[in-house]
This record gives structure tokens, sequence and C-alpha cells, in this order.
């Protein structure tokens, strides 16, 4: 092989390398979520609602279920579940709720995004109704009950004894309608 | 290593008659040459100019935190200076140095004639400019340049940040287009290009080091761009990479970035580490110490340098058992990073040392860079660097590394091969007084800074608490007197290309390599009748 063939041929093959690394770069972002699923590492709960066998209830077992949550800053809304501790048996369907009152003058939408702590519970945490599924939208000085339904697996391992839910709600409504529209509302 | 006995010493009177090849003159050269030792001048000027003006930021930063309380730049100003400071000296200064060292010396070092795509190498070169240009015209943008740090952490960069974040990135594009072309290019050269009888173990370790380099730049800088392409499309096109509103996640940018950044790190180390094993033999006139040890110990940095990433990220709520793996694989690499201090401390021992310039910052390295590990050591353990994370501590760790580390290989590797590239000695009086009044106020500037980490000085804030005052102004009067330093440097550099006592084929008694047995300065085409290497 003449010099310069060999040359094109390795360079070929580098540029090949850099390409794939840079596509590896964007690889990492759903090998991040498989992994953190897999290791049970960063609390993510199911992101559609979750289907509910009529199992066992494990009323030999109860766990211990709290709720947290937080709102952006800024962001003109009280967002709070309306009750912050409860017991529950695994397998039983529970039905509770949040309530967000918009304090704002505009019309606001919010997204509230969970996440269960210690993280190897998650897995374990079904929600089959949840308003986290999709926008929360509420106009100004108004109110909103938000429904979450929710079953615990009888899987759930024994260490654990408390999850603990959190609700981060976030000011989408920018990014939801785009930049001008809420200018004119804000007029 | 085997000693290197080349049969032809280069021919320069065969060159007379391709008085054509000769450089045309004026900027044209310049802008259209693609002569290695050309490119290699290139790349030098533009990295002591990326010094100087790097340097004078970090001249604003120390002037500010001369005294506590805010005296002359406003806070959103000082965190551009921290910003393009860092981004400026790593890939402005420290990684354009390495390349000019590295198209100067290994057609040189290897017997080849030129790189391998001399014309890929004049682009990467004269892309650099414009990337610095777009980066430093940012901070005279309306609402100013990058201020979210050289990591650019999401949101900072995305949510919190203004619209030069645009030309932060492109820039960072082309800078990574830069180094990922000239990887190729070594690798291509050494690969393909080494003379006959140059085989892999008689490499000289500069040329083993650059090559393993080039490996990890090629690994890593893709990954660079893609990370600064998803800051890009999160802040203007509504993709949600890193922003948990949309199914995102921050802490996930910075798995990320260290994935590139932790390579990074020794992308801006490995090369001193050939410099220096090219320089400690050359004075201590002794061949070094287990060569292929060398080799070898650069290679499992490098493998390793891929599984440490996360030992800048304990404090993000990892699991145990990841701050455990992260801890333990960081402490492995001291390993071989030992390994290489030992051979150069073997490699003194018992040689008839000599202390020219080029000896003097290649010792002060040995000594400092090694002070620079053990606070690495100290920062790699987690429940140590829980406390010690984000303060000086951290500057204090990676100046040593990068200051007296990487820029005082840079400088021992000028003073070594200048005498090749000018054809004069420089003045080594001159030499000695930087390097002496850089190794006393490196030390001034940089050492006290562990003790204000300690004491729990965050890093990156424009004020600080009383009780850090009399530590900073000493702090601040190491970095000025530093600065000032390099002003010899300069003089040392411009004094020798205008003249000087005539320099030898081989200027230094002990050194070794093909590159000492062509005249100097070397000629413009060196070696176009590859050398027989036994
Ligand atoms: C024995 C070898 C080393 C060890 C164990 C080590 C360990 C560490 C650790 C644990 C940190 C994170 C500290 C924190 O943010 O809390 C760190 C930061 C850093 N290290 Fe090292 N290191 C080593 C060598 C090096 C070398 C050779 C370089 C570069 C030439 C380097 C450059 C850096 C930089 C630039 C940072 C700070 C990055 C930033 O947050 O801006 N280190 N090192
Ligand atoms: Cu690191």
């Amino acid at each position: 092989m003449s010099q310069t063939a060999a040359n094109k041929k390795l360079v070929k093959l580098l540029l090949l390398g850099a390409v794939a690394m840079f596509g590896f770069g964007f690889a990492l972002v759903p090998l991040y979520d498989v992994l953190c699923e897999q290791l049970g590492i960063n609390g993510k709960t199911n992101a559609n609602a979750a289907v509910y066998e009529p199992t066992v209830i494990d009323t030999d077992r109860l766990v211990t279920i709290e709720f947290i949550s937080h709102v952006q800053n800024g962001m003109p809304w009280e967002f709070e579940p309306t009750v912050t501790k409860m017991q529950v048996h695994p397998g039983e369907l529970i039905r509770t709720s949040f309530s967000a009152i918009n304090n704002g003058s505009t019309h606001i939408i919010g997204q509230a995004v969970p996440s269960v702590s210690p993280g190897q519970g998650a897995a374990y945490f079904n929600k089959t109704e949840c308003f986290c599924f999709n926008k929360q939208p509420l106009d100004a000085n108004s109110s909103a009950d938000l429904p979450l339904i929710f079953y615990v697996d009888n899987a759930l391992p024994e260490h654990i004894n408390t999850l603990t839910l959190s609700y981060s709600l976030y000011d989408i409504t920018e990014r939801h309608l785009g930049t001008a529209l809420t200018q004119g509302a804000a007029r | 290593m085997k000693t290197l006995t080349p049969e032809i010493d280069s021919q320069p009177e065969a060159h007379q008659e391709h008085d054509h090849h000769q450089p045309p003159k004026g900027i044209m050269r310049w802008l259209l040459t693609t002569n290695h030792k050309d490119i290699g001048s290139l790349y030098l000027w533009f990295s002591l100019i990326m010094f100087f003006i790097g340097g004078a930021m970090a001249m604003v930063i120390r002037a500010e935190l001369f005294q506590p309380g805010l005296q002359l730049v406003d806070p959103n100003f000082f965190n551009q200076m921290t910003t393009v400071h860092g981004l400026i000296m790593v890939f402005g200064a420290v990684m354009p140095a390495f390349t000019g060292l590295a198209n100067w010396l290994i057609p040189m070092m290897i017997g080849a004639p030129d790189m391998a795509l001399p014309r890929m190498n004049n682009w990467s070169f004269w892309i650099l400019p414009f990337a610095f240009l777009i980066l430093l015209g940012s901070l005279f943008m309306e609402g100013g340049g990058p201020s979210f740090g050289w990591t650019f952490y999401a949101p900072l960069s995305t949510t919190y940040s203004n619209d030069s974040t645009a030309l932060f990135v492109f820039s960072v594009h082309i800078m990574g287009i830069s180094s990922i072309m000239g990887a190729i290019n070594v690798i291509v050269t050494i690969v393909n290009m080494r003379a006959p009888g140059m085989t892999w173990m008689k490499l000289p370790l500069f040329v083993w080091t650059w090559l393993i380099t080039a490996f990890l730049l090629i690994a890593v800088m893709p990954v660079l761009a893609g990370v600064v392409t998803m800051v890009l499309t999160d802040k203007f096109f509504g993709t949600s990479f890193f922003d948990a509103a949309g199914g995102g996640d921050p802490v996930m940018f910075q798995h990320i970035f260290w994935f590139f950044g932790h390579p990074e790190v020794y992308i801006m180390i490995l090369p001193s580490f050939g410099i220096i094993s090219a320089i400690v033999p050359a004075f201590s006139r002794k061949k070094l110490f287990g060569y292929s040890s060398m080799v070898y110990a650069t290679a499992s940095i490098a493998i390793l340098s891929f599984l440490v990433w996360a030992h800048h990220m304990f404090t993000t709520g990892m699991p145990v058992f990841a701050e455990l793996f992260f801890m333990y694989c960081t402490m492995l690499i001291a390993v071989p990073t030992g390994v290489k201090v030992f051979n150069w401390v073997a490699t003194l021992w018992r040689g008839s040392i000599t202390f020219e310039t080029p000896m003097l910052f290649a010792i002060a390295f040995i000594i400092l860079f090694t002070i620079g590990g053990f606070s690495g050591l100290m920062l790699a353990i987690t429940p140590a660097d829980f406390q010690y994370h984000d303060t000086y501590f951290v500057v204090a760790h990676f100046h040593y590394v990068l200051v007296t580390g990487a820029i005082f290989s840079i400088m021992a590797a000028a003073y070594y091969w200048l005498p090749k590239w000018t054809g004069h000695m420089y003045d080594e009086r001159l030499g000695k007084l930087h390097f002496w009044c850089s190794v006393i106020s490196v030390n001034v500037l940089f050492f006290p800074m562990h003790f204000l980490g300690l004491a729990g000085m965050p890093r990156r804030i424009p004020d600080y608490a009383v009780q850090f005052a009399d530590i900073n102004q000493i702090v601040s009067i190491g970095g000025f007197a530093f600065g000032l330093s390099q002003l010899i440097f300069l003089a040392v550099v411009l004094k020798c290309i205008k003249g000087g006592e005539k320099a030898p084929a081989k200027p230094w008694e002990g050194a070794e390599g093909l590159e000492w047995t062509i005249p100097s300065p070397a000629p413009y085409h060196s070696f176009s009748t590859p050398p027989e290497v036994k």
C-alpha cells in the first residue's frame, strides 16, 4: 500500500471514531436513564399510567408514604399535598390529591416532576392516575384539586418501610406557548 | 531505550537545488504554509499570546481579590473573567502549545520529512484564531460574555445565561474541530511516517505520550462538542436534556461534561510527561530509567482516566457504591503516576547533573507536580471532598498540576529546543532569572490557596469574609509577581530569535534523539530522505 493510500485509510478510521464518539455523547442521554432505572438511583417514577391488576393486598405489612412539594423559585403558586403522611398496605389502591392555587395575575401552565426516595423504591411505586402525566394549566387567581391514584407493589423490598414522594413544580408557560404569546398575555 | 544512531545526519546541501521550495515572503508564507515547522511556530506564538491574554484576566481576578469587598469590577464581570480565563488557558494556551511542540518535534524525532497531512495541518491551526476572536468578542456584547465557569454547568449555561452563549458554543465547536484534526494528523504521522528502523519501543517518550494523548482527544473532544450542542438546543431550541421541568436532568450535564473533562486534564499532562522524560536524562547524562514502564504507565493512566470522572461530582448525591467506585479508581491512577515520578528520580540518581534552565524547570516540575498529585489524592477521599469541594483547595490543586505541571513543562521544552528552532543559544542568565522569579512567585501564589480552601473560602467569588484577607493579599502579590516574571520569558525568546551564541547541532551534551542530528536551526526541510535508525 502506498503512503497516501495508507494515510487515507487511517484518516477514515479515525474520523469514523470521532463521529462515533459524537454519537456516543448523545447516546449517554438514554443510557443515563436506563442505568439510573436499573440501579434504582434517580428516584424516577413511571412516566405513563400503570395498570392496576387487583392482587392480594398484603394486610400484614404497612408502608409509610410521605408527600412533599417544591415550587420553582419565583412561581406565584401554592402547591401542597392535602395529606402529608399516610400508611398503606402493599397492593392497595389509594387515592389522594394535591391542591394548587395560582396567586398570579396571569394564566400559568405548571408541570410537576415526581421523584421517589429512596431511589430503590421508585420502581415499586406505581401511579395509575397522576396530574403529573399532564400539564397543569391554571387561570389567574384560581385553584384546583390535582388527583393522584397509586399503589405500592407487593414486591417492595423488606428493608424499605417509608417512601417519600416529592413533586417539584415548574412554570412551563413560556416553553409551552412560546415567548411571543406570554409577552402578549402580560400586556 | 536504544541509542539512536542515524546513518545520515541529514543533507542540507541536497536541498540547495530545491530553492523553489523555500517559503514565500510576508504574511502569505504564514497563511498558506503547510510546513510543520512554520505551523509549529504559529501554534507556539498563538499559545504565548493566549497565555498573556488569559494571564491579564487572572491579574484582574487577583486585583479584585486583593481586598475583601467589591472594589474594581462588578460581580458579573468577575465571573466572566474566571470563566474566560479558564477557557483560554485550557483551550488557548496549554493545548495549542502542546500541538505546536508536536508539530515541530514529532517529524524530527521520528525521521519524517513533515506531518502526514500538511494541508489539514494548515486548517487546524488557522481556524483557532477565529474561535478565540469569537470567544473574546462575546465579552464586548451587551450583557457580557460567558460567566458560568469554564465547566458551563447547566442550568447556569442554559436557563441563567445570556444570548452570548451561542457564541461560546460556536467557538468551542471550532476549538474541538481543530483539536480533532490535529490529533488525527499526529496519529497518522506516527503510525505511517516513522523512519525505517524506528520501531515502537524506540520511539522517544514525547512521541509516545502524544500518540496516546491524540487518542484521548479523538475519544473525548466529540463528547464535548455533543454536550455544548445540548446546551445550545436546551437554551435556544426548546429541548430539555438538562431541564427537569421537561423531563431532563441537570446532574446528567455533569456526568457528560466530566466524561470529557477528566480525560481532558490528562490531555493536558501526558505530553508534559514526555517532555520531562526527554530533559531529565539529557541533563543527568544517563539513560531514562524504566523506558518501557513509562510507556505502559502512560497507557494505563489514559485508560483509567475514563473511569474516574465522577470524582468531580461527589457532592451531587450519588449512591454510596458509586462514590466508593470512583474514589478507588481515582486513587488507582496515583499508582502509574507514581511509577513515572519514581522513574524520573531514579534517572537523576547518581547522574552527573547540570542545572541549565530546562533542567531547572524539569526538576521544579517533578517536585511541584507531585504536590499537585498529593492534593488530588486528598480530594479523591470522598468524605474529605465534601469539605474541600468548590473551595480554594481545589483551585490550589489544579493550578499545581496545570501551572507548575503543564506550563512549567512547556517552558522547559521551549528552553530545551529553542537552540534547535532558532539556531541560537538563549540567554542562560535571563533564563535562570526567569526560572527563579517564576518558581518563587508561583508558590507564593498557589501554596497559600491550600490554606484558604481548608479554612472554607469558596472558589469563583468576587468578595470574601474578612478573615481571609491576609492570605488573599499574599496570594495576589504572588500572582502579580508571577505574571510579571513571564515577561522575562518573552524577552528571552525574542532575544534568542534575534541572535545570540551560535548553537551547534547538539547543544546539550547528554541529549538523545534524531532531532539533534540535524543542524541548528533546523533547515526548512529535514529528513527528506529518511535516516536509518539502528
Ligand atoms: C494523582 C492524580 C490526581 C488526582 C487523584 C486528582 C483528583 C481530583 C479530584 C478528586 C478533583 C475534584 C475536586 C473537587 O472539585 O472537589 C480534581 C479536580 C481537578 N483536577 Fe485533579 N487529580 C489528579 C491529577 C490532575 C491532573 C494531572 C490534572 C491536570 C493536569 C488535574 C486537573 C484538575 C482540574 C482542572 C480540576 C478542577 C476542575 C474544576 O472543577 O474546575 N488533576 N482532581
Ligand atoms: Cu478529574
